[in-house]
């Protein structure tokens, strides 16, 4: 990765390091996206048996809304985090 | 004025509305075509995406998946909409980054070889042809309904009319068309389900509806519904009864394909700037989510509704009689619907009545015995039928039932003819063009589109005379191609430096294995018959035909890793174009390659 040639050698390391911060923001969000809907709505649904919610109980509306809704947090969250961090390193766009 | 008029005046309505818009926006040039997005606000856009992306498997067959199984189904509304967040992190941005216009380009520029361009191509047909399968299904129903003939008269009628509306052809890139779609088919979703929750419920919120009391019974709906299901057999709706390994298999197979469906990603590398790729993605999740909290209401609704329909005098009285049936208003849905060949009864044991149960379930068995019944005899009901009959089975006016058949057509029509589209110009372009006749006149290009898109349709339409399941089901199918070949090239293509040979042979065995492994259990080509194996018993322990895509997704990856570690590394400038496609800086607006 070192061995590009870009503008300058500081600004490769800055474009590195903003790589690495996407990275972790996306394995962040990916372990919530499948806690939620994997975890939660199907596998963990036993351990929620007991939290009833209307007539059912969570893992049910984990799996038919509560998920959806974590979704589009999620996609909100990057755009808007990712879009801070594209100013923190200087790599937006004009 | 009859209902047969009132679905023509609305359904024609919103014809002459997309037509009008079409007209006064059309597209001037190819790239304005290619580029409806730009220039267009993400909310827009969002609008317009959320349009193109819900076809017939979400509109008209989706609900009545899970009215008839219950939280197992879940999968659709988990897996369809998931899809967005890999989307909007893993690949809306770089891709709009690298600024073309088609999948097959990045791959072809990406991976440095026009034999990956045309395996990207290959994928993307296969994909594509039977996603519009699917769509077929879905209009065969809502013609067959809406003309009320035959579902196979109604298919044919429906393959037309996709026809015309394909070649009519740029109307397809026109956003605000799409918007007026989008509009059409979530007011028409929306406007019988809040009916019904109503009714139901007295919450005017579906979503909301869902969760809380019924009415009449003053217990929680799910409660009265899994209460009600027992009583007759079935499987209680709120329980997990299928496998759960396979569950979770289809849920990721549904998501990676959303996320490697070429006519959704085409959508995010029109947006002005990578920014807005990423709001993009959220906006048309939020529109999509509209549609996809109010479905499982929906379901959950109908079912209580036609059982309760079914059982007039309670569950333990006596049955709804034929005579009802065929003279009573509230069920003159059943002998409209009877007329699609997509609903039956028969009165079995000559009582003069028809008993709804399940007659696979020992626990009715000595009901049955006492009370000299031989099997269920509500003995067909299609349920792709379900969403469109709904308004129907509530007994809603009829301007609302008009209203769902407008909606149901927006949704099968706008996506099957923009799918018709996709596989046109990729075997007109970049196949034949691209390929095999670099010196092809733009007349012989065109000609050669037209007649991609003849032979698509006339294939899904003979395949959608006995298509391999429900509307849903069928296109899940497609959705596992597109898992197992287009998404993990992608995303190997911005994540990974895996060379040209690995991406190659990664996508021709994620295909192939894929592919293989549907045709075993849906027949060869999906020709009736054919199949050596059921997805009641699948070759692969629990997992169905359906699900397989993640499988393939899995052998996608590996083999490509594989190939690439014993292949020479990547040239330095695809090194430097991997690096540049991380970092938004400098993305320029969007071009057309050749």
């Amino acid at each position: 990765m070192a061995d590009q040639s870009p503008p300058s050698a500081s600004q490769a390391a800055s474009d590195s390091a903003y790589w690495s911060a996407n990275v972790r923001i996306i394995l962040i969000s990916l372990a919530i996206w499948a806690l939620c809907s994997f975890g939660f709505g199907i596998l963990l649904r036993p351990l929620l048996s007991g939290i009833a919610v209307g007539g059912t109980d969570l893992g049910f509306w984990f799996a038919q809304q509560g998920s959806i809704l974590v979704f589009l947090a999620l996609i909100f969250f990057y755009a808007w985090r990712m879009n801070k961090l594209d100013q923190e390193h200087g790599v937006e766009e004009e | 004025m009859d209902q047969f008029t009132i679905n023509l005046l609305f359904v024609g309505a919103s014809f002459a509305l997309y037509i009008g818009i079409a007209i006064w926006a059309r597209a001037g040039s190819t790239s304005e075509f290619y580029a409806a997005g730009r220039g267009v606000h993400p909310v827009t856009n969002g609008m317009a995406t959320a349009a193109d992306w819900m076809s017939a498997a979400s509109f008209i067959s989706m609900a009545g998946l899970i009215a008839f199984v219950g939280y197992d189904n879940s999968t659709f509304l988990m897996g369809w909409t998931g899809g967005y967040v890999l989307l909007a992190l893993l690949l809306a941005p770089y891709l709009r980054k690298f600024g073309k216009f088609t999948v097959s380009e990045f791959i072809g520029d990406r991976f440095y070889s026009s034999t990956a361009r045309m395996v990207a191509v290959i994928c993307l047909i296969v994909a594509s042809v039977t996603y519009v399968i699917g769509q077929m299904t879905g209009v065969g129903v809502a013609f067959g309904r809406f003309l009320e003939v035959s579902n196979t008269t109604g298919l044919l009628i429906g393959a037309c009319v996709v026809f015309a509306y394909a070649v009519f052809g740029g109307m397809k890139g026109v956003t605000y068309t799409q918007v007026a779609q989008y509009c059409v088919l979530i007011t028409a979703y929306t406007i019988p389900a809040v009916f019904i929750s109503l009714q139901l419920t007295g919450n005017p919120i579906p979503a909301l509806g869902l969760f809380g009391d019924h009415t009449a019974s003053g217990e929680p709906l799910l409660a009265k519904l899994d209460a009600t299901l027992r009583e007759l057999g079935f499987a209680e709706y709120t329980t997990h009864n299928g496998d759960t390994f396979n569950m979770v298999l289809f849920t990721l197979s549904l998501m990676i394909g959303t996320a490697g469906l070429p006519h959704v990603i085409m959508r995010f590398f029109t947006v002005p700037r990578v920014a807005d790729a990423r709001w993009s993605a959220g906006w048309t999740l939020v529109f999509i989510a509209l549609l996809y909290l109010t479905a499982p209401a929906v379901g959950a609704m109908a079912r209580l509704n036609i059982t309760e329909m079914m059982w007039p005098n309670g569950l333990q009285g006596d049955a709804v009689s034929v005579q009802q049936i065929e003279t009573e208003q509230r069920y003159d849905w059943m002998t409209t619907w009877e007329k699609t060949g997509l609903l039956g009864w028969e009165d079995k044991n000559g009582d003069g009545k028809i008993q709804f149960y399940n007659d696979a379930s020992p626990a009715m068995e000595e009901r049955a015995a006492a009370e000299g019944w031989q099997g269920n005899e509500l003995t067909n009901f299609n349920r792709d039928i379900l969403v469109l009959a709904n308004p129907e089975i509530a007994n809603l006016p009829s301007w609302v039932i008009g209203l769902i058949a407008a909606g149901g057509l927006a949704a099968a029509l706008s996506t099957a003819a923009g799918l018709l589209l996709a596989i046109s110009s990729a075997v007109s372009h970049d196949l034949i063009k691209g390929q095999l006749m670099p010196r092809i006149s733009e007349k012989g290009e065109l000609m050669s589109a037209r007649i991609a898109m003849a032979v698509s349709i006339v294939v899904a339409t003979y395949l959608g005379l006995n298509p391999p399941g429900f509307a849903a089901q069928t296109v899940a199918l497609a959705f596992g191609l597109a898992a197992a070949s287009i998404f993990p090239a992608l995303m190997m293509g911005i994540f990974t430096k895996v060379n040209n040979k690995g991406a190659v042979a990664g996508m021709l065995a994620g295909l192939s294995v894929t592919l293989l492994y549907i045709f075993l259990h849906k027949g060869w080509f999906f020709i009736p018959d054919t199949n050596s194996f059921t997805d009641a018993d699948p070759l692969l322990g629990t997992i169905k035909s359906t699900s397989f895509g993640a499988v393939g997704a899995l052998v996608n990856f590996a083999v490509a890793f594989t190939v690439s570690k014993m292949t020479s590394p990547i040239p330095r400038e695809i090194e430097q174009l991997v690096e540049s496609v991380r970092i938004p800086r400098g993305a320029g607006a969007a071009t057309a390659g050749h």
